[in-house]
């Protein structure tokens, strides 16, 4: 391992973008954050690279104590590197997607984008309690900023909805985390992983944390925030808030709600069924009848958010990892699709679904990444999504059959409105000259969704590149989630054959 | 003379305030510019009188102010705030006719008078510090005479003023009566003596009364938008930081030091007041259009938080308020700064938020700093007003007042609304008429320097202000 600070260069690699894009006019601001962002992801890589999956729990652990109760203390586990690099990958094609679409305010844009990535990044990596919150709650502010000045018609009221909703989720939490420290006179996150709160506390805390990470992942019915943010943020700005910020949630329940509070978590176990049961049906349902194309991927996002806090508090190892790859997977496929609205919108101005019609004539190669992306979204064997999603459904149907067959009726749901929209949009006939006369996609933007495509297909083929840095960090979390996890009603007996433990072992 | 060197802050301010003033007699309006400097010299002067041991060494005058580290901290976040108000002033007044050397005396003299409330011990020495820092401030509220708005400021605040310091000295009667004496140990010694009997409670409830009207907390907080919108700018800004900060820590000595023994007596009206004076704050903010009044709404939302730490009682809570009131005062100075720079193209005043409308596009840096006042008032990380707000909740936490901290930090969302709109106005509203460019060197850098300390780069200065604030309010126990 190098001595170079890599998990501060990666918060302050595009910190300094940031402030450098405020002192150049627009085209050198796009390039200063593109190479920003590029040499973010080179870094992210070089760290998984290095990473050594049998290695310490913590790596690339720095820490340096600011006195009064806050430490700069940053560290990685298999999950966050994992999340990190997502991040890191994303952001470049944010700046590409905002190449054009962008016109006014350059600068100060990219500013706001590098400034979020920075306090992304931190919010992954960071080991203490304090500085996690700081990091985590500072990325409202450019994200405000950017629906706020960028976004569409009704932009003012969907960038104070995000702000308030999210603030609200996360004051709740600070009292929480106040409460931990105190209790557990640490700040440190990996101590009070390992930490065991009083039973009546845990239902306490885990309220506290539920508030925060359910506004943030979403979870109904506190998703109404999203679809509004959505819909009003420019492309890039939804790809960001799809594909990373709505991971912070379902983050926050690995590294925070599940193994600092087992009882809490298993006490409150129905109450996540449930209520993940409802946004599955319910939204998936709300998704079918929605006329605006960059409405129904939000509402699909809530739907497949789902997906990770069933997988997530079914408490075992196929839930867990399927839950991880569930938020990977998706924050590259909403991502796309999101930039796949962008496109079609940058040229037409109008994301109504009826506007559209036939573009697989006029568009083809649009019409090709589009149909993957569907199919990822769908869970289409060979592609991210699946594996996520089988891998969730098995967890889940381990803790609880019931909780597995609502569950499932969202694979079904999900091929309905993505496979109708995809008609709508690529087949049937040229309703519209102007639809129909659109160009085909230009190498920029063969350049964002190729990276994305490619990504989705390996982690389709060969998920165990992804899941080999976290299998170790699972166990962990197994090991701690023990005594709580639910022993289910399906009734599975182990074969004497290769279990999941073998087969982990074989790599 | 040894038993004065402890006082030589301030018989520097006394002495001097007095000369300046004799200048300023003999000089009139010529002499308006050198007074106000020397009057920041003095203060200035009187701040590194703090630095040394004679200053914090112990009771003064048997007991009747004491000499210690929570009175010198006081003092020293007090000093430079009121030298910032007259250095504001500076540039303010310049188009008025009206200015004149007396603004910078009067200041001078209202320090004098705060200093005796922080170090205050006895019951008579809180009052004389109360009643000189108020004299001064009825004056300068009222110091543009032929402003109507600022003639009604000064006379409200005079009327409502004095019938708080009426049932101030209500309250210290009674504590006198019913103890005997006017010092804060012998008080504390009298309430320690079992129960205290009614007497003893009314006076204490009229004495936090009057303390809360200083304090402008809820409900005695009436006066605090019509004297903040009427006043002069400048002045303002310094009823905002400085003696809003004294008051707070007079009551915070007077709770801790007077009360302590009757503290479940007194608790729970700071808790009433600091929760009321959060969500009023907040709340009452939402329809203002005038951004001085937007922000002495936001005052009384800061002294909520700030009291929720009194609340919590114990060093710890004295400590976090210690912090609170050092970065209230830099946030709220900056803000006022930049309302003070806000002026039409002829060079006077503007007052309106919807003036700030696209700021951000035609002036990026002044945008700038007023939106991290702004987010760092509302306390959202990363910016350092965040820190305060997370000591005083820490403190409540850990006394084990967790429903307090969670009903005002639930007051922080409300009041956040109000922050962000303006922010909104200036970042993503269309450009309105540009305001003039102010040239003023010193303002601009003072700006500045409160835009570095409350922006992220604040958390180094964690370590050793909060080993300052530690040591100051253990100085009370």
């Amino acid at each position: 391992m190098s001595g170079l600070p890599l998990l501060s260069l990666l918060i302050v690699v595009p910190l300094l973008a940031g402030v450098l894009c405020l002192f150049v006019k627009a085209p050198g601001a796009r390039w200063i954050a593109l190479v920003g962002t590029l040499i973010d992801f080179a870094i992210s890589l070089y760290i998984w690279a290095q990473y050594d999956p049998d290695g310490a729990q913590w790596q690339f652990v720095e820490k340096m104590p600011l006195e009064g109760g806050v430490n700069w203390a940053l560290g990685i586990d298999g999950i966050a590197l994992m999340l990190i690099v997502l991040t890191a990958f994303l952001m470049p094609i944010c700046i590409g997607a905002s190449w054009r679409a962008i016109e006014k305010r350059v600068p100060e844009y990219m500013a706001y984008f590098m400034l979020m990535e920075a306090l992304i990044m931190g919010s992954f990596a960071a080991q203490d309690l304090f500085l996690f919150y700081i990091f985590f709650e500072g990325g409202l502010i450019p994200m405000y900023f950017i629906i706020g000045i960028w976004g569409g018609a009704e932009r003012i009221k969907a960038s104070y909805k995000f702000f308030l909703y999210t603030l609200f989720g996360s004051v709740l939490m600070l009292i929480a985390m106040l409460y931990m420290a105190d209790k557990a006179g640490t700040t440190s996150i990996p101590a009070l992983m390992a930490f065991d709160f009083p039973k009546e506390a845990q239902t306490f805390l885990f309220l506290a944390f539920l508030a925060s990470f359910a506004v943030k992942l979403p979870m109904w019915p506190v998703h109404t925030w999203l679809p509004d943010a959505h819909v009003q943020a420019p492309t890039a700005g939804s790809v960001i808030l799809a594909g990373v910020l709505l991971k912070l949630g379902g983050y926050g329940f690995i590294r925070f709600s599940l193994p600092m509070f087992p009882d809490g978590s298993l006490q409150f176990l129905p109450l996540m069924f449930v209520l993940s049961g409802i946004a599955v049906v319910y939204t998936s349902l709300v998704a079918l009848v929605q006329r605006d194309m960059k409405k129904l991927v939000a509402y699909s996002s809530v739907a497949h958010m789902a997906f990770v806090t069933f997988g997530l508090f079914a408490m075992n190892r196929q839930g867990i990892e399927g839950a991880m790859l569930v938020m990977l997977g998706h924050g590259l496929v909403s991502g796309a699709l999101f930039l796949c609205v962008g496109v079609v919108y940058d040229r037409l101005h109008t994301r109504e679904i009826d506007r559209y019609g036939g573009l697989s004539d006029n568009m083809p190669g649009y019409a090709l990444l589009f149909m993957i992306f569907t199919m990822a979204s769908v869970g289409l064997p060979a592609t991210s999504n699946f594996v996520g999603e089988f891998l969730s459904l098995v967890g889940t149907y381990r803790a609880s059959s019931w909780a597995a067959i609502v569950a499932t009726t969202g694979i079904i749901l999900g091929a309905a409105y993505m496979l109708w929209l995809y008609w709508r949009i690529c087949f049937g006939t040229q309703r519209n000259a102007d639809a129909a006369a659109m160009p085909d996609l230009s190498m920029r933007e063969w350049w964002l969704l190729g990276p994305i495509a490619l990504a989705v297909f390996w982690m389709g083929i060969y998920p165990e590149s992804f899941l080999r840095p976290m299998r170790n960090d699972v166990g962990r979390l197994m090991v701690r989630l023990e005594r709580v996890a639910p022993a289910g009603d399906s009734r599975l007996t182990l074969g004497k054959g290769a279990t999941h433990m073998d087969h982990g072992a074989m790599h | 003379m040894g038993r004065f060197a402890p006082l030589l802050p301030e018989l520097i301010l006394s002495i001097g305030g007095t000369i300046l003033m004799m200048v300023a007699a003999f000089t009139g309006r010529r002499g308006s510019g050198t007074v106000s400097w020397l009057a920041v010299v003095l203060l200035l002067a009187a701040t590194v009188a703090l630095i040394g041991a004679p200053s914090h060494s112990g009771p003064i005058f048997d007991g009747f102010v004491a000499g210690d580290l929570f009175a010198s901290f006081g003092k020293a976040i007090m000093f430079p705030s009121a030298a910032v108000a007259i250095i504001a002033a500076q540039g303010w007044f310049e188009r008025d006719h009206e200015h004149s050397s007396e603004y910078s005396v009067l200041i001078v003299f209202s320090a004098v008078g705060m200093s005796v409330m922080v170090s205050a011990t006895s019951l008579v020495a809180l009052y004389v510090g109360l009643e000189l820092t108020s004299l001064a401030s009825y004056v300068l509220a009222s110091y543009r005479r032929t402003d109507e708005r600022s003639a009604e400021a000064g006379l409200k605040y005079f009327v409502l003023g004095a019938l708080a310091s009426g049932i101030l000295l209500y309250g210290i009667s009674l504590l006198y009566g019913f103890t005997g004496t006017m010092s804060f140990n012998g008080i504390s010694a009298a309430f320690g003596r079992g129960a205290p009997s009614l007497g003893l409670l009314f006076g204490l409830v009229f004495v936090l009364a009057g303390l809360a009207f200083k304090a402008s907390a809820v409900p005695f907080h009436m006066w605090t938008p019509d004297v903040y919108e009427g006043a002069p700018t400048p002045v303002t800004a310094f009823f905002a930081s400085a003696p809003k900060a004294a008051a707070v820590l007079l009551a915070t000595r007077l709770c801790l030091e007077a009360l302590g023994p009757a503290t479940d007596a007194w608790r729970q009206i700071v808790i009433f007041a600091a929760l009321a004076s959060v969500f009023l704050g907040a709340i009452a903010a939402y329809g203002q259009t005038n951004i001085k009044r937007l922000l002495a709404y936001s005052s009384i939302n800061n002294v909520g938080f700030a009291l929720t730490g009194l609340a919590a009682g114990g060093a710890r809570g004295a400590s976090a308020v210690l912090f609170y009131m050092t970065v209230y005062i830099i946030m709220t100075l900056g803000a006022f700064l930049c309302v003070m720079w806000m002026r039409d193209e002829e060079g006077r005043p503007v007052e309106d938020i919807a003036s700030l409308s696209g700021l951000a596009q035609t002036r990026p840096g002044f945008a700038a700093a007023i939106a991290i006042f702004m987010f760092s008032l509302a306390g959202i990380p990363p910016l350092f007003g965040f820190w305060p707000k997370l000591l005083v909740f820490q403190a409540a936490v850990a006394s084990g007042y967790v429903a307090l901290a969670v009903a005002a930090i639930v007051g922080t969302v409300v009041g956040a609304y109000y922050y962000l709109k303006i922010i909104k106005v200036m970042y993503m509203d269309e450009p309105a008429a540009p305001y003039s460019r102010p040239r003023e060197p010193v303002q601009g850098l003072l700006i500045l320097l409160a835009a570095v300390i409350v922006s992220p780069l604040g958390y180094l200065l964690i370590g050793p202000l909060g080993s300052l604030t530690d040591k100051a309010a253990g100085s009370l126990f």
